[in-house]
């Protein structure tokens, strides 16, 4: 609803006909709420540059938490002018207010254009307003206007026993709210960060370097504050807000703690090299120019760096995980693995991969080997195991031929069979026991194969396969 | 002058960590007599060294050779999608059957050759890993004689020993140290399910002559051996009879 359709008496909900009664040439365009809605995100990505904390308010609005953020602009008058204008100038018809709660804030901007209550003074701001601004029930709204409250002040006036009896629990809650005596908890957007540092271009900056060394300079503020809280950062993200709206974030995780300006400026360099080579156009496109840069830890952890030696040895673990690092930036943390032992005879699960960089610090190690035996499992493991054809003798004779990938295998050495039972507490049907025997063909080749059940008492047929390639 | 000998030892050890690792000869004995003759001592580290697997027992080889080159430090293996899907993935039980400990191989899945290159050269710029083994299969254009060039400045940078393990694929020129065509290599005998025995063929060798043996790696010591003949299993054998007379009792006849 802008102003004009507000001057043609308009109102949302209208039915088209009647609308249509009123304003003889009427631009008609079907709804599309996605649309709407992607760009109220947009909007709200863009708003980012004031607070971290945005969230959408119902199909139409935003709500800004700027606690503590306000005396960066200026003080909240100017902030709030601010925020109007620069949404304004997009072309857009905003409506704005400040004030203590989520409830209030969003009452005064649908009906009090501008407003700033003051922390305590919500219910003196909202005394006036009418009652559709506290967002209730169109039933229980109506209810009130027919029992002649028409402004909050009234319905405030009011006994909240009786209240609560008439509208139930929900609708007083939400009038304390409205004066400013409880609060919603909001989710915001975005993760919030830990820690936040920004730098304000006055010239939009589009230069690849001069991006590059803003990057560093704020990776040094950034390691500085880190450095006085102890912590170092586990999760980074570099956001790149373009003067026509546009933002673009680029995360980069860490396998422990960092707090190393030089190594956080390569990590970030290392994933948009990886980010730019994987799509065809510039990632890092400036347009007009970026106009602000801002580096957030957006988790960081207790970091207390070992007191290094007379000799100074260098740290090994530590360059090996700043190398897990930079893999993982280039190619995706779900890429750089290690393995963790489970406890579990299963062969496929009992050494499980898991991302080196979210890899939890247990003590499972792996089971050591027994001295003086061979190797008993095979280096190689397929994902799957391939189903091959088997000569062999019944009930649980060893395989004498098979044929595997096309190609005949002629047995000349088995070992087994090793049973493996399959956990029946996991599975409603039970799966059948497996059989295991390491063979070796005519030319030197080893493999692990098995039998999928037993015979006679698991299933009339149990079909062979091949699990894995010994080295 | 064995004094002045001893001497002139004592003194290049201590100045090894000043001087760096370049002027003291760094080469891991594989274990196996003839191939560290061969090699003039062992396997140098800080170097390319290609594997050339005609089968799955290939890869133990390589394994084995990054273990003897790392000793303690962390292995990186790089393995190809491809490659997982072919062969299998490398499992942890296997690995420390091997004797080799899980907890001290990182393993990265690269999408394709132009990725595992590219980590391949970004871990050998990491000096705290032992050594980098890089499963690239098939012929891929990006890994021409410039590319593994540049694998070998990268390995001698950092000291770090890089096996690039070569899968379904022919001979091409390349800057290696050594090259290695490997297959399995049959057991002694059809009792014994013994440890992993190689047929490797060194067909190329920098500082040294070529040769071919079978090689057999202890899992318990993590070296490489010459093959040996297993012992007969105690148990195998029936117990000595102790009542029975010293020599058969004549057949009877009928007359």
């Amino acid at each position: 609803m802008d102003a004009k359709a507000a001057a043609l008496k308009l109102c949302p909900g209208q039915a088209l006909a009647s609308a249509r009664a009123m304003v003889r040439a009427l631009d008609v365009a079907p709804a599309d709420p996605a649309a709407d809605a992607g760009l109220l995100g947009q909007i709200a990505d863009w708003c980012d540059r004031f607070t971290p904390f945005v969230a959408v308010d119902c199909l139409d609005g935003l709500l800004l938490d700027v606690t503590g953020v306000s005396h960066l602009f200026g003080g909240e008058e100017a902030m709030l002018k601010t925020v109007r204008e620069k949404i304004a100038r997009q072309g857009f018809c905003v409506r704005g207010a400040l004030a203590g709660t989520a409830a209030a804030a969003r009452a005064l901007a649908r009906y009090a254009d501008g407003a700033i209550a003051a922390p305590g003074e919500e219910a003196k701001a909202t005394a006036f307003l009418p009652v559709a601004a506290l967002d209730l029930d169109p039933r229980d709204s109506h209810a009130l206007r027919r029992a002649g409250l028409k402004t909050i002040a009234q319905v405030a006036g009011r006994s909240r026993g009786e209240l609560t009896a008439r509208f139930g629990k929900q609708m007083v809650f939400q009038l304390d709210r409205a004066l400013g005596l409880g609060e919603q908890p909001i989710s915001p957007r975005r993760i919030l960060p830990d820690l936040m540092v920004e730098h304000r271009f006055a010239e939009p900056v589009t230069a690849q370097d001069f991006v590059a060394d803003s990057l560093l300079t704020l990776a040094r503020s950034l390691c500085g504050a880190l450095e006085e809280r102890g912590q170092g950062a586990r999760m980074l993200e570099a956001s790149f807000f373009r003067t026509d709206g546009i933002v673009r974030h680029i995360a980069v995780e860490t396998a422990r703690p960092l707090r190393d300006a030089a190594a956080i400026a390569k990590l970030f360099h290392t994933r948009l090299d990886a980010l730019g080579s994987r799509e065809s156009g510039d990632l890092l496109d400036p347009g007009f120019g970026f106009d602000l840069i801002r580096l957030a830890a957006l988790h960081a952890e207790r970091h207390v760096p070992k007191s290094i030696g007379l000799e100074a040895r260098p740290d090994d673990d530590k360059e090996i995980a700043f190398l897990i690092d930079r893999l993982a930036a280039r190619f995706g943390s779900h890429r750089i693995l290690t393995f963790q032992a489970q406890d579990t005879h299963i062969p496929e699960a009992a050494g499980a991969l898991v991302p080196a960089q979210h890899a939890p610090d247990t003590k499972a190690t792996f089971e050591p080997r027994q001295a003086g035996e061979a190797p008993r499992r095979p280096l190689r493991l397929l994902e799957r195991p391939e189903p091959i054809d088997v000569m062999a003798q019944v009930p649980d004779g060893p395989p004498l031929r098979f044929r595997w990938r096309r190609a005949l295998h002629a047995v000349r050495l088995a070992e087994g069979p090793e049973r493996i039972a399959m956990e029946w507490w996991r599975h409603q049907t039970p799966k059948p026991t497996r059989d295991y025997f390491r063979v070796e063909d005519e030319a030197g080749r080893r493999f692990w194969l098995y039998r999928d059940g037993l015979y006679e008492r698991e299933s009339f047929a149990p079909r062979w396969f091949v699990h894995g390639l010994f080295a | 002058m064995d004094g002045l000998a001893k001497k002139l030892a004592g003194t290049r050890q201590l100045l090894v960590p000043i001087l760096g690792e370049t002027r003291a000869r760094n080469l891991a004995p594989l274990g196996h007599g003839a191939a560290d003759a061969a090699l003039r001592g062992g396997l140098m580290r800080g170097a390319l060294h290609e594997v050339f697997a005609a089968d799955t027992a290939g890869f133990g080889f390589a394994l084995g050779l990054a273990r003897r080159a790392a000793a303690t430090k962390r292995l990186l293996w790089i393995v190809q999608d491809y490659s997982a899907l072919e062969h299998g993935q490398v499992c942890a039980t296997g690995l420390a059957e091997l004797g080799i400990d899980p907890a001290c191989v990182l393993l990265l899945r690269a999408a394709n050759a132009t990725d595992a290159l590219r980590a391949f050269a970004d871990a050998l710029s990491c000096s705290a890993l032992g050594a980098v083994i890089a499963e690239i299969p098939g012929h891929p254009k990006i890994l021409d004689l410039t590319a593994s060039r540049r694998l070998v400045l990268g390995a001698q940078a950092s000291g770090v020993t890089a096996v690039l393990l070569r899968s379904e694929a022919g001979i091409e020129p390349s800057a290696a140290q050594t090259r290695w065509l490997v297959r399995g290599a049959r057991s002694a005998n059809t009792d014994d399910w013994g440890h992993p025995r190689f047929d490797a063929d060194l067909v190329r060798n920098r500082l040294g002559e070529t040769g071919r043996w079978t090689m057999e790696w202890c899992c318990d010591d993590g070296v490489f051996a010459e093959p040996r003949e297993p012992a007969a299993h105690p148990g195998a054998v029936a117990a000595q009879a102790c009542d029975r007379p010293a020599s058969a009792p004549p057949q009877r006849r009928a007359v």
